[in-house]
């Protein structure tokens, strides 16, 4: 039984990293087209460099990513307390509009969003990305804080006013550090939607500025160049580094013991 | 107080001038890697206008970003369907060819073609076809016909393009009607016919084409001419041919939206593409047919016409046909197209 259990996480394993391993595989081939192999070269990675359009919208991704998390994170927090505070007919209500861009098609959204700044005269570029951006990245935060809040012990607030706290620093000291896994999991769900995004991009940015998922998807007619490849290469392995890092510093600290006592027997 | 304010306001009115200062620009909107970025390097050395260069993946993202006014645009290159379409919904505007001497250079073979009659509108970028890109080693003799796509022969050996307009169109064209019918009559006899041939055909593809074919996993493949030159630089095996009974022609051609900014600039830059040693740059890097006689002479005719994708027969391409912009009975070729996948 061990033994099929083994098995089958080796081929789930296998289905999910497969493509990603034949991916990298290739940003190594000495040639444009996936059926032949030419040789082992770093071209692709050395073109790649020099590639003005594609570092630019690396650097566009990275930077509309990091601040739109970050804002969102904020206003998703911020929001998701005071959903929490209201009375539960308005926070149903409330809820539903927040989930609105997560349900709705992104052409619905990228478009509706388009005609909002036409109609409010504001020229589409880097600004009408990142606000785009925010809008379908804090139903997100919020999403991800609620259970937090749900699971707060209801007399922490009123505990730390008595103790001589003001509120700010109730806030700050008593009620944020207990939502932190919350929040922190908002950030990294906001980042990943928002560097993963194309459709909602393509329609509200204009001036010059593309992020990562416009220039590689509209390279589509043309066929996607083993650089691309060796984009993805560098970003998986950034990516991986930056998990495995994480997941040894949590071993380290929860230490061996505590592991054990947290662990289930399944007795198969 | 008062005077630092005086001071202030008097030294913004003096700084105002220099926001005309600020550089001319263009905005241009075209095809993801469809042109040398050194092009585009080479006009603002020239010019000292920037270009600020945008990309699409579809014509049908770009019509829809012009027509809601999101964005404005200098210069676009749209496909010819959709240039039919933007004129008839007056989204383009006129060019004044007075402005832009280079014309000339342009095949007046390509000029005037029916989706702009009388070449106001725009001015051919790139061309190209489609048509049978056949394996030499694995075909008996190297195909002529479309029905080359219904020999038994190949059965399990041909692959189709997965693509509503573009196969059904050379359906029509392979029952003897016009490619750009929307007679329920013809498409019924063009869906009979793919029905006929769906249990031979080994897969319906459309990128996937270029890796199956140079890995030899077929030995004919319906394809752009766009692909075909790519798979044919990759593999030795490969050749290209127009069928003789005629077949579709595409062009992405450079317009001028009707809201754009900077008219002057744009006309600056159309001239510049149209100049030879430019669409001769251009032409190196994208690998498209080109419509520029004064950049084919700069290539060399030899060495451009060696290619069965620049040069196909007078003859044949005559019988092809440019794609008409269908409007609401595109629905018509999508339903028809999912009758023909889901028959069993």
């Amino acid at each position: 039984m061990k033994k099929l259990r083994k098995a089958y996480i080796a081929l789930i394993m296998a289905f999910l990293y497969a493509p990603i391993v034949l991916l990298i595989l290739y940003s190594f081939n000495d040639s444009k087209s996936r059926a032949n192999w030419g040789g082992f070269t770093l071209r692709w990675y050395k073109e790649l460099f020099s590639d003005a359009a594609i570092m630019s919208a690396l650097g566009t991704t990275l930077s509309i990513g990091v601040l739109a998390a970050v804002i969102s994170t904020i206003l998703g927090t911020v929001g998701a307390i005071a959903l929490y505070q209201m009375k539960r007919a308005p926070r149903k209500v409330l809820l539903s509009v927040v989930n609105l861009p997560m349900l709705n098609s992104e052409v619905v959204t990228g478009v509706s969003l388009m005609l909002l700044y036409a109609m409010a005269n504001i020229q589409l570029g880097y600004l009408t990305l990142l606000l785009s951006h925010v809008a379908f990245c804090v139903p997100y935060v919020v999403l991800s804080v609620m259970p937090k809040l749900r699971q707060l012990d209801p007399n922490l607030a009123e505990a730390a006013q008595d103790l001589g706290a003001t509120p700010m620093q109730g806030f700050f000291k008593v009620i944020l550090p207990d939502l932190m896994p919350g929040v922190f999991s908002g950030f990294i769900m906001a980042l990943t939607m928002s560097i993963d995004d194309f459709v909602v991009s393509f329609f509200t940015t204009g001036s010059g500025v593309s992020n990562l998922s416009i220039t590689i998807y509209t390279m589509a007619k043309r066929g996607i160049s083993p650089k691309i490849n060796a984009l993805s290469t560098l970003i998986f392995a950034c990516v991986f580094v930056l998990l495995v890092g994480l997941n040894l510093r949590d071993f380290r600290k929860d230490g061996r013991s505590q592991n054990k006592l947290n662990e289930v027997k399944i007795p198969y | 107080m008062k005077k630092t304010a005086m001071l202030l306001l008097s030294l913004a009115l003096v700084l105002c001038p220099l926001f005309a200062l600020a550089q001319e620009t263009i905005s241009v909107y075209n095809w993801g890697d469809y042109i040398e970025p050194e092009v585009l390097t080479l006009f603002e050395q020239e010019t000292g206008i920037k270009v600020i260069y945008e990309t699409f993946e579809t014509n049908e993202d770009m019509y829809a970003k012009i027509a809601m006014g999101g964005s404005s645009y200098d210069v676009i290159i749209p496909s010819d369907y959709m240039i039919q379409r933007m004129i008839q919904e007056n989204l383009l505007q006129k060019i004044n060819w007075e402005n832009i001497p280079n014309v000339a250079n342009i095949d007046p073979r390509f000029m005037n073609e029916s989706y702009d009659p009388n070449s106001e509108y725009s001015v051919p970028y790139t061309w190209g076809t489609m048509g049978i890109l056949y394996n030499t080693e694995m075909v008996d003799e190297a195909p002529t016909s479309w029905n080359t796509l219904m020999d038994p022969t190949y059965t399990m050996d041909m692959l189709m393009l997965n693509s509503p307009r573009d196969t059904l169109a050379i359906a029509l064209v392979m029952t003897g009607h016009d490619l750009n019918s929307t007679d329920p009559a013809d498409l019924e006899d063009a869906k009979n016919l793919l029905i006929e041939q769906k249990p031979m055909v080994l897969a319906y593809v459309v990128d996937e084409v270029k890796d199956k074919m140079i890995a030899g996993e077929a030995a004919v493949a319906l394809v752009w001419s766009g692909d075909a030159t790519f798979c044919m630089s990759e593999s030795d095996e490969l050749d290209y041919v127009i069928p003789e009974e005629g077949s579709n022609i595409f062009f992405d051609s450079i317009c001028i939206p009707a809201n754009a900014r900077n008219v002057s600039g744009a006309e600056k830059f159309i001239d510049f593409l149209c100049r030879g040693d430019i669409a001769a740059m251009n032409y190196e890097y994208v690998g498209y047919a080109i419509p520029n006689t004064a950049a084919i002479d700069i290539i060399g005719a030899d060495e451009y016409n060696a290619s069965p994708v620049n040069n196909p027969p007078q003859e044949v391409l005559d019988k092809c046909q440019v794609f008409n912009y269908l409007g609401d009975e595109t629905k018509l070729y999508d339903q028809i197209w999912t009758e023909i996948i889901s028959e069993f």
